[in-house]
Order: structure tokens, then C-alpha cells, then sequence
């Protein structure tokens, strides 16, 4: 049984279709990375996972639990088995590395100060920043926020680990070190990683399996190999970075063509 | 083109949907309310509601004792032009004492707060949003109600009426200070007048308006930061909007409740 499962995930904002019927297994242990450009759809997917936002349709199942229907209690417990490492770190400014560490621990476990001690430091540790927990958030710099905030989605030990564009804002060196954290943190905990890139060498990286989304549906969804040798025409333009404008200037062509002939006015 | 129905269909629509926010938010807020308090509640929530008890409460001082003494001399002074006249001049007392208690001085400082926590509020959970860390919280299995409108809720509910008795104090203060230069009346005697003319259902009536409009700038506040959509520029919007609406509320509240208290004879 697969750990996450999505089943005909209909998402709509204001009438418009952004997520159409979608269906995805992931299963217990495995790298599922979501690829696609922007606007396709992947931030409102991964939003859906994690239970933020109810979709019109279909079901988000974690763990057995069906996220998108169950009471705010069963959310509540499917939630402490996620940790999320969101794109802009999401850490407390008025809170020290540290603090926002053991946050979840003093909130949610009854354990001894000490013992919360001891963890934060752990967590800090296989994240590389042990040595700056006093610090506060606006005080490091964007690869170690990014990293913090993968040090406070550990900090239960959660199945499942997400991450909403890890590499993004990060210069190369940096965006491999985080790549570098997921394999680890995958060997060595054996967690279930849903990662949302649109970079493709991070992607084929860490990746066990790749779902290509495309304006809200999924194009592929396959192992490296096999997303690496599709010949879909749309993978092949965001695999081999073709920009898509032909049909771009088409369209801005005939609107020129009818603002010159009167047929259109600027708004 | 928008007609004017429209216009006037859509701005309707908004301000029920506001009220509805508003009211929905008041009820899941009292609800939240338990785990701020002390002892039965969660310690964590009880240490921010000090501190923000601290921050709206003890640092608003100065300000609001100051305010109350320019208000009481101008009462004062204004007061006895007219009194004078009639010969009524101590009737200053009176007027600075009964003015201060049932009205300037909760109103006075409901302004104060609103202008100077309510903003803070707003911006605080404004950028928590823009952030990410309001659904960090969620993520993390905290109710955001509860992790940081709670604090706020309580620290204000407490500190209102303390801050408007110290506002009535210093407006009675000022009230001797002009009558002392005016007629030498001895501060004994003048407080002897003044705790006369005031009735215990002054002292409750104000007290009340205090509560009512404590609830008034936290809900508004937090509920135009919960709303903030965007970027920076959407938490200066809704930072602006708290204190406008908040102290427009504060005010209408104000005539209700002083509609109320003299139509039933309570004044």
C-alpha cells in the first residue's frame, strides 16, 4: 500500500482548472520528486499533500488517512508524520536557530529540557549547523536558513520529509550540498522525500522516480531513465530547455494585427 | 465598465463576507482563548501572553498617560470658560471626573492601542504570512488561533481596562492641576468632589466599553493580517486597514454602547 496517494485530484481557483484529476502513488521510502515549470501546478499539488489547502474533488490519502475529508484531529496526527522544509525556510524571526528547532519538541513531546537539548543539537548536527543555533534567522545566510528549516521539519522525526523547491535562491555549490542532505537524510533515516524543483539536475539527482506535471496533469510519471528518454514533445522542451514562444509571438502577432485594424483597444 | 449595482453589490458582498470573517474569527478565538490561560492552559502560550502584556500593556504607559493628562486640561479648560460664567466653576470636577471615567478615558486609550498594537498585530501576522510561517504553524500541528491570537487576545483583554483606569486617573489628575491654579482647591478636597460625582456605574460602564473594545482592536488587527495575500505592500495595506477600521469600530461601539447605557438608565 502506497504511503501517499492521490486520487483524481480536481484543484480549481476562481473557475480555473489548475490541478485536473490527478493520480499518483508514492510509496513508503522512495525519492518522488514533482518537475514542471512554472505555473504548472506542482506548488498547489505539494500545498495538497501537506494538507493546507481542500481540493474540489478527489482524495489526498496519507498514511491510510484521507487529508482532503478527515476531521481537524486526524489532520492534526497525519501532520505530525510530515516534515516540511518550505521554499523561503518559514523560520521564526523572533526565534533563535535552536528555538525554532526544538519548537515542535517543546510543543508537541513531554520531554525533559535536557533531553530537548540534546535533540536540537542532533538535528543541527546532520544538518551542519550545530554551531550556529544562538544565531537568528535573519543572521544566516539563505543556504543555512534552507537547511535550518530541514533541521526543525526533522525535529520529530517524521516519515515523510517534503521540500517545496529546495535549490531555489541558492548558488550551485550550495543547491548541491542541500541534494547532497536529501540523499543523506534518505539513507540514513530512511524517509519518504516528495521534493518540488523545477531544476533539473537537482531533480535527477535525488530522484527515485520523477511525475512531469504540466499545466495541472501529468505528463509522465517514471523512473530517471525513463523520463530521461521520453519522447514527449512538451518533456523533451522543458528536458532540453527549449523556450516554447512561437506561440507566444502567434498570439501577440494577431492581437497587433487587430489593434491595428481597429479591432481591439488597450486596456 | 462596472455599474453602479455592481459596485454597490460587490462592496455589499465584501462587507458581509467581513463581518461573517470577523464573527468566525471572534468565535474560534474565545474558543482559543483557554490556551492562553494560566495554569489550565498551555505554559508556552501563558509566557507570550506576558509578554504581550508587556509590549501593549507597560510600554503603552507614557503614552497614554500623557494623552489623558492633555485631554483632562483641555476637558478642564474648556469646561470652566463656559462654567465660569455661571458661577458653576466647580462643576469642573464633576464634568473632568464623570467625562473621564464613562468616556474619554476608555475611549482614549482604545485609540492609543489601536494605533500602536493593533498595526503591530496586523504587520506581525501580515508578515507571518507572506512568510510562510502561518503554514509552518499548520504543518507543524499548531492552531495559529491559538499559537499567536490567543496571547494577543488575553494580554489585550487584561490590559485595556488597566491601561483606561490609569487614563482616568491622569485626566482626573489634570483636572486638579488647572483647578489648583485656577481656584487653589487642595488635591484632598478636590478628590472628595470627585469621587462624589462618580457612581459605581460609571466605574462598570467604562469598564465594560474597555472589554468590548479590546476585542474590537485585537479581532480587527489579526484579521487583517490573516487576510494578507502577497507581498510587503499587501501587510502595509492591511496595517493601515486595522487601525482605520478598528478605531472606526472602536468609536461606533462606543455610541452603541452609550446609546445602551443611557436609554436603560445606566448613566
Amino acid at each position: 500500500m502506497p504511503l501517499i496517494s492521490i486520487r483524481d485530484l480536481v484543484v480549481e481557483y476562481d473557475g480555473r482548472r489548475v490541478l485536473d484529476g490527478l493520480n499518483l502513488d508514492i510509496e513508503q521510502g522512495e525519492t518522488m520528486v514533482l518537475l514542471g515549470g512554472s505555473g504548472s501546478g506542482k506548488s498547489t499539488l505539494l500545498r495538497h499533500i501537506i494538507g493546507l489547502e481542500r481540493p474540489r474533488s478527489g482524495q489526498v490519502i496519507v498514511k491510510g488517512t484521507d487529508i482532503a475529508r478527515c476531521s481537524p484531529a486526524e489532520l492534526k496526527l497525519v501532520r505530525r508524520s510530515i516534515g516540511v522544509a518550505f521554499q523561503s525556510g518559514a523560520l521564526f524571526n523572533s526565534l533563535s536557530v535552536e528555538d525554532n528547532v526544538a519548537l515542535p519538541l517543546r510543543e508537541h513531546t513531554a520531554l525533559a529540557p535536557s533531553i530537548i537539548d540534546l535533540m536540537v543539537w542532533m538535528k543541527l548536527l546532520v544538518v551542519g549547523l550545530a554551531q550556529f543555533g544562538k544565531l537568528r534567522p535573519q543572521e544566516i545566510s539563505g543556504g543555512m536558513k534552507k537547511r535550518a528549516a530541514v533541521a526543525r521539519a526533522l525535529a520529530l522525526d517524521p516519515e515523510i520529509l517534503v521540500f517545496d523547491e529546495p535549490s531555489a535562491g541558492l548558488d550551485p555549490i550550495v543547491a548541491a550540498e542541500l541534494d547532497d542532505l536529501i540523499l543523506l537524510l534518505k539513507r540514513a533515516f530512511q524517509m519518504t522525500v516528495v521534493v518540488v524543483t523545477h531544476e533539473l539536475d537537482s531533480a535527477f539527482r535525488i530522484a527515485d522516480r520523477i511525475a512531469m506535471l504540466y499545466k495541472g496533469s501529468f505528463l509522465a510519471v517514471g523512473t530517471k531513465d525513463e523520463i530521461r528518454s521520453s519522447q514527449d514533445s512538451r518533456i523533451r522542451k522543458f528536458l532540453d530547455r527549449i523556450p516554447d514562444t512561437s506561440a507566444h509571438f502567434q498570439s501577440a502577432e494577431k492581437d497587433l494585427e487587430r489593434y491595428l485594424q481597429g479591432e481591439m483597444v488597450l486596456q | 465598465m462596472p455599474t453602479l449595482v455592481e459596485n454597490v453589490g460587490r462592496r455589499t458582498l465584501n462587507l458581509f463576507d467581513y463581518v461573517g470573517g470577523l464573527t468566525l474569527q471572534l468565535g474560534a478565538g474565545v474558543r482559543a482563548l483557554g490556551a492562553a490561560l494560566p495554569i489550565v492552559g498551555n505554559r508556552n502560550r501563558w509566557k507570550a501572553s506576558v509578554r504581550q502584556m508587556m509590549e501593549i500593556g507597560v510600554d503603552a504607559l507614557p503614552m497614554v498617560g500623557l494623552m489623558s493628562l492633555c485631554a483632562g486640561f483641555i476637558l478642564a479648560m474648556q469646561g470652566a470658560s463656559e462654567l465660569k460664567r455661571f458661577g458653576a466653576i466647580r462643576y469642573v470636577i464633576d464634568l473632568v471626573a464623570v467625562g473621564f471615567t464613562r468616556e474619554l478615558g476608555p475611549l482614549l486609550t482604545a485609540i492609543a492601542v489601536s494605533g500602536r498594537s493593533g498595526s503591530a498585530f496586523s504587520a506581525e501576522i501580515g508578515t507571518m504570512m507572506v512568510t510562510e510561517e502561518v503554514d509552518a504553524l499548520h504543518v507543524m500541528a499548531f492552531d495559529p488561533l491559538q499559537f499567536v491570537m490567543a496571547p494577543k487576545f488575553l494580554a489585550t483583554l487584561i490590559v485595556l481596562p488597566c491601561l483606561s483606569t490609569l487614563a482616568n486617573a491622569c485626566g482626573i489628575l489634570a483636572g486638579w492641576i488647572f483647578m489648583f491654579f485656577s481656584t487653589n482647591i487642595g488635591f484632598g478636597l478636590y478628590m472628595r468632589y470627585a469621587l462624589d460625582s462618580i457612581v459605581m456605574h460609571d466605574v462598570v460602564s467604562g469598564l465594560i466599553k474597555s472589554l468590548a473594545f479590546a476585542i474590537i482592536i485585537v479581532q480587527v488587527g489579526c484579521l487583517e493580517g490573516f487576510r494578507v495575500r502577497g507581498g510587503p505592500e499587501a501587510v502595509g495595506h492591511s496595517t493601515t486597514a486595522a487601525v482605520v477600521r478598528s478605531t472606526f469600530l472602536v468609536i461606533v461601539a462606543d455610541a452603541i454602547f452609550t446609546a445602551i447605557f443611557y436609554f436603560t438608565g445606566m448613566s
